[in-house]
């Protein structure tokens, strides 16, 4: 079936008394030919890589390859381990998981696009929190990827997962939606508390713009990953709990769509306006790219052949 | 519908920081280094647009480096491509160029081997998605998603009938072809993409059964 309608996925769930992740597991069947035991080997190694960028990230400080960011992760899990939080320590964990994702990907490590590598840290946060929860199976937790993949499916072809084309809303905001409904499916709620999830963690990134620092995945995308996974966790227990999207899901999505085609192109990705553009946005992008920008605009920028290189090459590489 | 599979939005495994910028620029530099089908011995990279601009912050360099030694997009080598150039010998510049009307994520690859050379333009269009634009100042357009045969042939009637009748004989189905020329009866490139895994054996009985192809290259997904 077409992923482009939730309430299409949510009458076919509930008319077939199943799941929407069983919905994706048997559309991904049909579009690659593949069986659902290899789909979901696939998912278990997406789930591997994801754990190992979380564990990774609270367990050493992880600096940027352009020095710009890092450490936060690390600086956040300590502090929840210390126990002088105002929340919950377990559940503000999250926060500590979602940038220690993000930071491993602006550090150049291994991560894995869920939808975007911008917005890599949300989706992993919440569900390895679930993990270490005890009260899922990992085969479980594997399980519900396929529900964020059916939600970011949905969003991708009504609307847009792209930050230059809708701005943050459509990378943050697309991966809180998909980590709040995948949240309420693992936690045995029905595809209409899916929906609603959806709506509700969507409603609250409208407007997002995407201004990032010197145009690159750190200023403020580390941040908004660690905020945003702690909301999709909020937006899933408001479902859970009956809280209904009056605006249903899909006008949600389609509002988003239409907001993000109204942003000024500099805030969507350009790295122009927005937090971009203050003025202690603009020295740090001094900073990292002053030199080879305005030094030799056509000339050469580099070029290496031997050991004058390998100095540089190990740079930011921690 | 733009996006069908669960791992489009679930994937790909990359390392950071971005999949358009990061990713797309390491499979932009395997798919180079797969039509050339030999190891490189020297590396130009005239770098475009956004490519251009944040090349170094993003690590677009070090992914079009890794790429081009044959690393794909989740390799760990990729920030520690510059080292791993420098013991394979590889002779590697980046510069700055106006390549023309293309997205502003986009980069021309010169690779020169032991034996042939090759000038690739390709864009990277989103989300770690790469189209090559050009090949060797042909008009080829493919992204490298499916197994994808490139062919070097001499322009005769009957090619394309041949290529299809042995891929169908064989189990094979064209899911996106082009054909371009430098000259009517001359040289020729064709690109074929097919939905089933190719291997060696399927190489060698094109070599073998169609006489107008010259050449043979597999651009394999990651």
């Amino acid at each position: 079936m077409a992923f482009a309608q939730l309430h299409a996925l949510i009458q076919q769930a509930q008319a077939r008394g199943t799941t929407i992740a069983q919905l994706m597991l048997e559309t991904e069947q049909q579009q690659t030919g593949r069986s659902p035991e290899e789909i979901l080997a696939r998912m278990r190694q997406h789930f591997d890589v994801m754990e190992e960028a979380v564990r990774r990230g609270i367990s050493e400080p992880v600096r940027s390859r352009t020095g710009l960011t890092g450490g936060d992760a690390y600086r956040m899990f300590q502090y929840v381990q210390n126990g002088a939080a105002f929340a919950d320590p377990a559940t503000l964990r999250v926060v500590a998981y979602a940038l220690a994702v993000s930071e491993v990907n602006a550090s150049m490590g291994r991560i894995v696009a869920t939808p975007t590598a911008g917005a890599a840290g949300i989706l992993p946060a919440v569900l390895v929190y679930a993990l270490d929860t005890g009260r899922y199976a990992r085969e479980q937790v594997v399980q519900a990827l396929l529900t964020a993949a059916a939600i970011g499916l949905v969003i991708a072809n009504s609307a847009s997962i792209s930050g230059a084309a809708g701005g943050c809303q459509a990378e943050v905001g697309s991966a809180t939606a998909m980590a709040a409904g995948a949240l309420v499916e693992l936690a045995g709620g029905t595809p209409e508390q899916v929906g609603h999830a959806v709506g509700l963690a969507l409603k609250n990134v409208l407007g997002l713009v995407c201004d990032p620092v010197g145009g690159l995945v750190e200023i403020p995308c580390i941040i908004r990953n660690g905020l945003h996974a702690w909301t999709a966790i909020a937006a899933a227990e408001m479902a859970l709990a009956g809280v209904r999207s009056v605006i249903p899901a899909d006008e949600v999505i389609q509002v988003m769509h239409e907001i993000g085609k109204e942003m000024p192109v500099s805030l969507r990705e350009t790295g122009l306006g927005g937090l971009a553009a203050t003025p202690t946005g603009k020295r740090l992008r001094e900073q990292v790219f002053g030199r080879a920008a305005t030094a030799a605009p056509q000339a050469v920028t580099e070029a290496g052949a031997g050991d004058a290189v390998t100095a540089e090459a190990t740079e930011g590489a921690s | 519908m733009k996006y069908q599979s669960a791992l489009e939005i679930i994937g790909p495994v990359m390392v950071g920081p971005s999949s358009s910028h990061t990713a797309g620029a390491a499979r932009i530099g395997r798919i180079a280094r797969q039509v050339l089908g030999e190891t490189p011995k020297k590396a130009v990279f005239h770098l475009m647009g956004s490519f251009a601009e944040t090349y170094q912050g993003h690590g677009t360099d070090v992914a079009l480096l890794a790429g081009v030694l044959g690393y794909g997009p989740d390799s760990e080598q990729v920030p520690f491509a510059k080292e791993r150039a420098v013991e394979a010998g590889l002779d590697y510049a980046f510069r700055r160029a106006n390549l023309g009307y293309f997205h502003p994520n986009t980069v021309a690859v010169e690779l020169t081997g032991e034996s042939r050379s090759l000038h690739m333009i390709a864009s990277s269009i989103g989300g770690g998605k790469v189209e090559v634009q050009e090949l060797d100042g042909l008009p080829l357009k493919f992204g490298a998603e499916r197994p994808t045969l490139i062919l070097y042939h001499t322009d005769v009637r009957g090619f394309l009938a041949q290529v299809s009748h042995e891929l169908d004989s064989h189990g094979y189905n064209i899911a996106r072809l082009a054909l371009e020329r430098w000259r009517k009866d001359g040289p020729a490139v064709t690109v074929c993409e097919v939905d089933e895994p190719v291997d060696d054996a399927l190489l060698n009985l094109l070599r073998e059964r169609i006489p107008a192809l010259r050449e043979i290259r597999l651009v394999q997904p990651d």
